[in-house]
Parts: C-alpha cells; structure tokens; sequence
C-alpha cells in the first residue's frame, strides 16, 4: 500500500533527514516508527502526504506516485490520507463540527468549502465520525474549549471523516497524559481493525509500540535499522534489540505503563 | 535563618553598556536642542501672547457657531469611515501575498513588503496634498489619501499577523487534501479575523484624526472650516471647533478601543 523506493530527504540547510531508506507497507497494518529525537521519524511519515518533497526516490501510495504528483493529483491523494499531529492541529477558533466538516473539503467544490455550505450527507459523516470517538455531544463547542484528549479525538474524528484508506500519526499521544493515551491509542486500534485501515504512527514510547503496532520500525540517523512484526515477539528479546535503534538496550523499569 | 555563610554572591551586573547609552542619548538631546536654537526662555516670553489668545479662544467659545461645525464634522468622520473601509478591503488580499509563509512567493512578497512600507510612512498629509494637486480640493482627495495609508498600514500589521499563525493548521488542511483558498478560509482566517478587525479599528481612529487636518491641504473635512476661521481670526470660532473635535475624537478612541480590547 505505502512503498519507499530509495527515499532520500536533505532540508534546505544541508541536513540529511533520511538517507536511501526503503520501505513497504501492507494494507491493514499498524507500523510503529520508533527513534530518538531527530532521527528522522516525522521526515518520514511527511513524506508519505507531501507535506514535504523528497529530494530523491519514490514514495508510491496505492501504486501512485505521490513524489511527481502536483496540484489536484496531490489533492486528490492527500484526502485520501488521514493524519493525526503531536500538537492536534485542530482549528482552534472554530466549533468542533468546522473542524470535522473540514475533513469533507477534498470531496466538495471550493465554493461550497467557502460558504461552509456542506451537503447533510457530509454533515452525517461528521457526526457518525464524532461519535465513533464518542464526542459527539461536543458538536457545537468551540474546540479551544475542549481538553487535550478532546481535542485530539476531534482531530481523529476529522480524519475519519476524509473516509481514508490510510492514517498517519505523528506522535498522537505525546502531549497527552497516560490514561488519556490508552484511550487515544484505543480509538486509532480500533479504526484501524474495523475500518481497515492502514495505520501509521511515530511513537516515543516503545511500550505502546509493543502493545498496539503489528510491526515496528526502527529509525536511526535517517537509516531505518530496525525492522520486525511483533505478532508472537518475544517481549524480552524486543527490548533487547532495541539498542539498534537507541544506542542502549531498554530495561523493563524504563516502560511507561505496567501490563 | 541566613547565616551569611548561607547568602549567595552573584557577580555586579555590568551596567557600563547601559549607562553609555543613557548618556549618548541625553548628549544627543542637549545637542540638537542647542543646535536647534530652543531657548526655554522664549516660552515664557511667548506665555503672555498665548494666554490672550487662550482667552478668546476659549473664554467663551461661540457656542452660536457650533451648529456649524457640525456637517464638516460629519464629513470628516465619514471620510475616515470611507478611507478605513477601502484601505482595508484591500489590504486584507495584499497581507496574504505579503506575508511570507502561506504563499511564499519571494517574488511578489518583497516588492508588496516594499510598496506598502512607503505606503505606510508617507504622512497622509503629504499624500492629501499630492492628491488634491491630482484630483483637485476637496473630500475626495483626502479620502483617497486616507485609503492609501490606511492600506499600507493594515496591511503591514496584518501579514505580520499571518506570519505569526499557527502553522500546523494550515498544515493539517494540506493533510485533507485543501487547495490554498480552502486553507485561507478554514485554517488562516479564523486565526487572524479577530486581529484583523482590530486593526481596522485601530485605523479607523487613526484616520478619524488624520481626517481633522487634511483639510489644512484642502482635502475637506473639518480641517478646512478650522482654517478659514483662523485666516479671519474669529478666534472664539475656532475654540468651537477644538473644543468639539476634540469631545468627537474622544468619544470614537473610547468606544473604539473599547471593542478593540475585547476582540483580542
Ligand atoms: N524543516 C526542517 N528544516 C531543516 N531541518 C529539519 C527540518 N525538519 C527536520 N529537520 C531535521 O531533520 C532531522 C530529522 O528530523 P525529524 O523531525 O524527522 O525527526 P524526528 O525523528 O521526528 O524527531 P522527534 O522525535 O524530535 O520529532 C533532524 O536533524 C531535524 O533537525
Ligand atoms: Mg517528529
């Protein structure tokens, strides 16, 4: 579904964010990138939507090429492609329902985005998403009134409303506190065992890595070092090998949440 | 508690940099006044005169006239109205080109950036009087004027705004596949339009003073009517005049910025 084919990305100050990385990933995963800061995890992922452009190879979502696509082509794929930010992201001036509603806009013409004119149709997709997160009461709050874990579920209500084929998240959880986490990690599991859909997220901790993700990707200096499904993954071993990616093993007392 | 063996010792902080720009700059002053010819004394000498002056302007003012102050009032606050609107209307489009992280056009972005710092700081009575050489005395002279400053001014605040937002909204919009008008309008305009107004507001003020001496070049407006009284000398007449622009210009700055704190 998702294939690097010797992915280069440089920034415009000279540093070298990947280096030659190649990748391939299955519909109906849920791949956890792993790494230290700067290790090129979030380079990653943009890559896939364009957020950024590569500096060379492909990046092919759905056998498209998204490294040549322009304008509408890119348009096109990007609403397609859910993503979910450290940060949420979400308007915060606007109500809830803006926001998710905002996740129609790839599907309207623009002058109806502009009206907010949006068919009831997609007015239904907004609400059967807000409820998916279990938020729809929150429909018409303002969404700087609402709580970190609120906001990102909203955020997630807005993806969900792009109808995607594929999620990336880029650390979903890290300003959020652990139960809000768990809960927030459960809704991204749970979208993507019943819906299908293929999930992609940076995470910093590896425990949440170990018990959500089917594989887990290891990235370090811009190389991807790491690379294996946890389906049946010897949870002792696992740590261990994560000095590939860290530099040192993990110990069990560094996990954050208890089993 | 604190013994002395418990207080800590930091080092002086070095003042030297600070001192010397206090002097430099109280040097600088003295200098130019000297330079200048400014000899306090004079003041004084010139009190008596402008203490007669005081008298007939204000003790009493012709309160008879004031009915006629009213309609050049009304235009100067409508040329100020006017200015501000089309000033702003434009500027709103030209702080999206200006501004350098949305579009990011180099090429647009630094010439506007330029047109609209000239814009800004050429006194709008210096641009009043090229107008009414232009299009003749009058309103609309100083209404133009007012348009082209208020532009420049707005729009100079305004992509500073822009430039401020939050960028990962925008970023989010890219991510659902938004094209650059759907981004201006979900993820750049509810961030700045409460700025934005205020801007307008502020201007507005601005101009409605702006607005009060453009007459003095004959671009209308109550600075006329203030002028002609005081070629006659009908001293009281123009004490009226004072006396009501002031209370006007007042009463617009109150309840303006009145709103102005409560949108931001
Ligand atoms: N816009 C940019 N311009 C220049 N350099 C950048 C930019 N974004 C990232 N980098 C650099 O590229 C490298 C990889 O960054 P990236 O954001 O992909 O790391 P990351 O693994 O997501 O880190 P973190 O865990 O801190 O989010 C880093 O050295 C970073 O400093
Ligand atoms: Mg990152």
């Amino acid at each position: 579904m998702i294939e690097f084919s010797n992915v280069s990305k440089v920034y415009p100050n000279g540093t070298k964010a990947l280096d030659n990385v190649s990748l391939k990933i299955e519909e109906g995963e849920f791949v956890a990138i792993i790494g230290l800061s700067g290790a090129g995890k979030s380079t990653l992922l943009r890559l896939i939507n364009q957020l950024i452009p590569a500096t060379s190879g492909t990046v092919t979502v759905d056998g498209k090429d998204v490294t040549r696509a322009r304008g509408k082509e890119i348009r096109e794929i990007r609403r397609q492609i859910g993503m979910i930010f450290q940060g949420f992201n979400i308007v915060k001036r606007s109500s809830v329902l803006t926001n998710v509603l905002s996740g129609r806009v790839g599907y309207n013409p623009t002058w109806r985005t502009i009206l907010g004119l949006f068919p009831e149709s997609d007015k239904q997709i907004a609400y059967r998403a807000l409820q998916r997160v279990d938020i729809l009461e929150k429909v018409h709050s303002r969404a700087s009134e609402l709580s970190g874990g609120q906001q990102q579920r909203v955020a997630i209500a807005r993806a969900l409303a792009q109808e995607p084929r594929l999620m990336l998240a880029d650390e979903p959880v890290a300003s959020l506190d652990p139960i809000t986490t768990i809960q927030v990690m459960d809704y991204l599991k749970k979208i993507n065992r019943e819906d299908g859909i293929t999930t992609v997220a940076n995470l910093h901790h590896v425990d949440l890595a170990l018990s959500y993700a089917t594989r887990v990707v290891g990235v370090k200096g811009g190389v991807i070092v790491y690379d294996t499904p946890m389906k049946g993954i010897n949870k002792k071993q696992f740590l261990a090998d994560l000095e590939k990616v860290y530099g040192r093993p993990i110990h069990h007392d560094e996990m954050l949440g208890e089993e | 508690m604190d013994t002395p063996a418990d207080l800590i010792s930091v080092p002086r902080p070095d003042n030297r940099k600070r001192n010397l720009t206090i002097g430099l700059v109280v040097a600088l002053i003295l200098g130019s006044a000297i330079f200048a010819g400014f000899n306090p004394l004079e003041i004084l000498e010139n009190f008596q005169k402008g203490g007669r002056l005081l008298k007939r302007m204000f003790f009493p003012p012709a309160w008879k006239y004031a009915p006629r102050v009213i309609a050049p009032l009304v235009e100067t606050v409508r040329m100020a109205l006017v200015g501000t609107f089309w000033g702003a209307v434009v500027a709103l489009p030209a702080a999206v080109f200006a501004a350098s992280n949305f579009l990011n056009m180099p090429w647009i972005s630094r010439p506007l950036r330029l047109v609209l710092n000239i814009f800004r700081t050429i006194p709008a009575m210096v641009l009043a009087s090229l107008f009414v050489a232009v299009f003749g005395i009058g309103a609309f002279s100083g209404v133009v004027a007012l348009s082209i400053f208020t532009f420049g001014l707005i729009s100079k605040l305004t992509y500073e705004s822009i430039e401020a937002i939050d960028y990962g909204q925008v970023e989010a919009l890219m991510s659902l596949g938004a094209n650059k008008i759907t981004i201006l309008r979900y993820a750049i305009m509810p961030q700045i339009l409460p700025q934005f107004m205020s801007y307008v507001l502020y201007g507005f003020e601005v101009n409605v003073r702006a607005a009060a001496v453009l007459g003095y070049v004959g671009a209308g407006g109550i600075g006329q009517t203030f002028e002609q009284n005081l070629a006659f000398r009908n001293f009281d007449r123009v004490g009226v005049i004072i006396v009501i622009s002031f209370a006007v210009v007042l009463v617009i700055d109150l309840v303006s910025s009145h709103i102005r704190r409560r949108l931001v």
